[in-house]
């Protein structure tokens, strides 16, 4: 097990120096460096001046070590767009709003997503089963700003019963941007729930259980239900971070100021240091969450074995 | 209140198709179609891509000047002078804008498929047959790419080379082949093993014989899937990096960007987001069913 978590940690390693470096190496691609003015030069001795100053005369893999260095103890360094603050900062300020707006969604999506799958799973071929598949459908094909486009054209624009966008004042404001959010992922964990429980209910034990006279009740909820929902883990576990990393469009629709929109506004403007943060404050987080549920899902089925 | 169980096989009349898929020479893709023409919504589907085909190739006829502004910044709503659709922000016939935005979407969708699966494929078949360093390099960068989401990803390659119709096309195929790779891979790996490779084997079948003749056409149907699948995907992700600003630059009309621009005119104009988010929606519908449709026409054994 320990050996497992260490191989598995260094491969994490391995990869997310892979990221960062060539996240690093394609930005500092691009032509055109802070100090180039056409109309305007520099003198060539302030430029270079200027370039000391800030380390970029020095090797990129020199520039390269120290950024990481840095990065490790938590310094990004300064946001391109917003000198003021430092990127640790800013992630600081705006993280906080994605993980409250992607974990609330988490809570009710995935879990409504599962009694929804299981309920489509135990009565298939009802029509509980086809509107839950129906909505499933919906959730996962549709994208989610235009399931947020027709919530705010009914409830905010017509009925005027929820608030346009916004973030923080009212928790109603909370309500329209957890629903787009969450409509895929309910999609994804119902379907997989019925799925895996159409998969169970083939299984000999099942069979077992049945002709022992249990109860259909206790078959359902004691014997396939719990079993069914093990596989699941496997899909459901790493949505999480991407609801409280990837919320992209929902906080742009709405204007939720989190994680999402501002990466959205340091790509509009080109902001090197703060995407380049993003992107190695994902990738650990990804990685991590990965490691967790494959551990998780070992704790909880013995018949997984480690490799 | 009982619990209804499931049947285990759902007893159905032998039909016609029963009697047809028992007959014995028929091949591959005679049963597939079959299979798939008995499936409605697949089939209702496909009309539906076939008709957005249609009007895409033909969209210069059907829809002329698009971007032509024809009552100078006149918002119009639906049915007004004319224009059934209405018009949009800056006075553009709706209705053209989102035959050609459906145009813009399909070719991103199929262009992009078109490089993940050279890419991919080539990647995979790399890995898959030389093994060795070759795969372990091919595997790493698999991982590299699928370290962050795909389509913070693709936002930040859009970052670095900027938008425009073939940085899009670009920065998603790039990130579509992931997939397919893997895909290609673990099919070479596990048809390797199967029994009636090894008997080509025994049979003195040479390699390459054996590659394109039992390898590749069993490794295919699977791949025309992911791709079939991959085209809505594709669609989603220009309409969102569109939607966000970062897509398709003007004048070239995307359903995406037609979203992000009508949510400041949300509150009168309804129309201008409506119409091109009920057109996202129905492609990615139809392209869905296309491909779930030829899943279980092509796979059965995947049916449930």
């Amino acid at each position: 097990m320990v050996a497992y978590i260490v191989k598995r940690l260094a491969g994490l390693a391995f990869v997310f120096v892979l990221v960062s470096i060539v996240a690093f190496l394609l930005m500092h691609s691009v032509p055109g460096g802070p100090f180039d003015e056409p109309n305007m030069p520099l003198p060539p001795a302030a430029k270079a001046n200027m370039l000391r100053k800030y380390g970029l005369d020095q090797p990129l893999y020199v520039q390269y070590l120290k950024y990481m260095g840095n990065a490790i103890q938590g310094d990004f360094g300064y946001s391109f767009s917003n000198p003021s603050e430092t990127v640790a900062h800013v992630i600081g300020r705006t993280w906080p709003v994605s993980i409250v707006l992607g974990g609330l969604t988490s809570v009710i999506a995935l879990g409504l997503g599962i009694i929804f799958g299981i309920v489509a799973g135990v009565r298939q071929n009802t029509w509980v089963d086809y509107v839950i598949t129906f909505i499933a459908t919906l959730g996962l094909t549709i994208p989610n700003f235009v399931i947020a486009l027709w919530m705010i054209i009914i409830f905010a624009v017509q009925l005027k019963i929820l608030p346009f966008a916004g973030w923080g004042d009212d928790w109603k404001q909370a309500i329209m941007p957890v629903i787009a959010l969450g409509l895929g992922p309910l999609g994804m964990a119902s379907r997989y729930t019925r799925a895996s429980l159409t998969d169970v209910f083939t299984a000999d034990y099942i069979r077992t259980a049945r002709a022992k006279g249990l109860a259909e009740q206790m078959v359902v909820y004691r014997h396939a239900v719990k079993n069914a929902l093990i596989p699941i883990i496997t899909v459901l576990g790493p949505q999480i971070p991407n609801l409280i990393t990837g919320t992209v469009f929902v906080e742009t629709m709405f204007r939720v100021p989190g994680l999402g929109k501002y990466f959205v506004e340091s790509v509009l403007l080109r902001d090197y240091p703060m995407i380049m943060a993003l992107m190695l404050l994902i990738a650990a987080l990804w990685g991590i969450v990965y490691l967790m549920t494959d551990l998780l899902y070992t704790m909880i089925d013995p018949r997984v074995k480690l490799t | 209140m009982s619990i209804v169980v499931p049947n285990q096989q759902a007893s159905t009349a032998p039909s016609a198709v029963d009697r047809l898929l028992a007959r014995p020479p028929s091949n591959l893709w005679r049963d597939a179609a079959l299979r798939f023409s008995k499936n409605k919504l697949a089939m209702a589907a496909m009309i539906v891509v076939l008709l957005m085909v249609f009007g895409s190739v033909f969209a210069d006829v059907i829809a002329p000047n698009p971007n032509k502004s024809i009552l100078s910044d006149t918002r119009l709503f639906p049915g007004q002078k004319g224009y059934i659709l209405g018009t949009d922000d800056v006075g553009r016939d709706l209705l053209k804008r989102i035959i050609h935005g459906t145009r813009t979407s399909l070719l991103v969708g199929l262009s992009v498929q078109a490089i993940a699966l050279v890419v991919g494929m080539t990647l995979g078949i790399a890995g898959g047959f030389a093994g060795g360093w070759v795969d372990f390099v091919v595997m790493r960068v698999v991982e590299l790419f699928t370290a962050i989401p795909q389509l913070l990803f693709a936002l930040f390659l859009i970052s670095i080379f900027g938008g425009g119709l073939v940085n899009v096309i670009l920065a998603i195929g790039l990130i579509g082949w992931v997939d397919i790779c893997r895909l290609t891979r673990a099919q070479l790996f596990s048809l390797r093993e199967k029994e009636f490779i090894e008997a080509a084997r025994a049979t003195g079948v040479p390699p390459l014989q054996i590659a394109i003749r039992h390898l590749l056409p069993n490794a295919l149907t699977p791949l025309i899937i992911a791709v079939t699948l991959g085209i809505p995907t594709a669609i989603f992700t220009e309409a969102g990096l569109s939607f966000l600003g970062l897509g398709i630059n003007e004048p070239i009309a995307s359903l995406g960007k037609m979203v992000g621009a009508s949510s400041s005119y949300i509150r009168v104009y309804w129309h201008m987001g409506v119409f091109p988010t009920l057109m996202i929606a129905l492609t990615m519908l139809s392209f869905s069913f296309v491909g779930d449709g030829l899943r279980d026409a092509l796979d059965p054994r995947l049916r449930k």
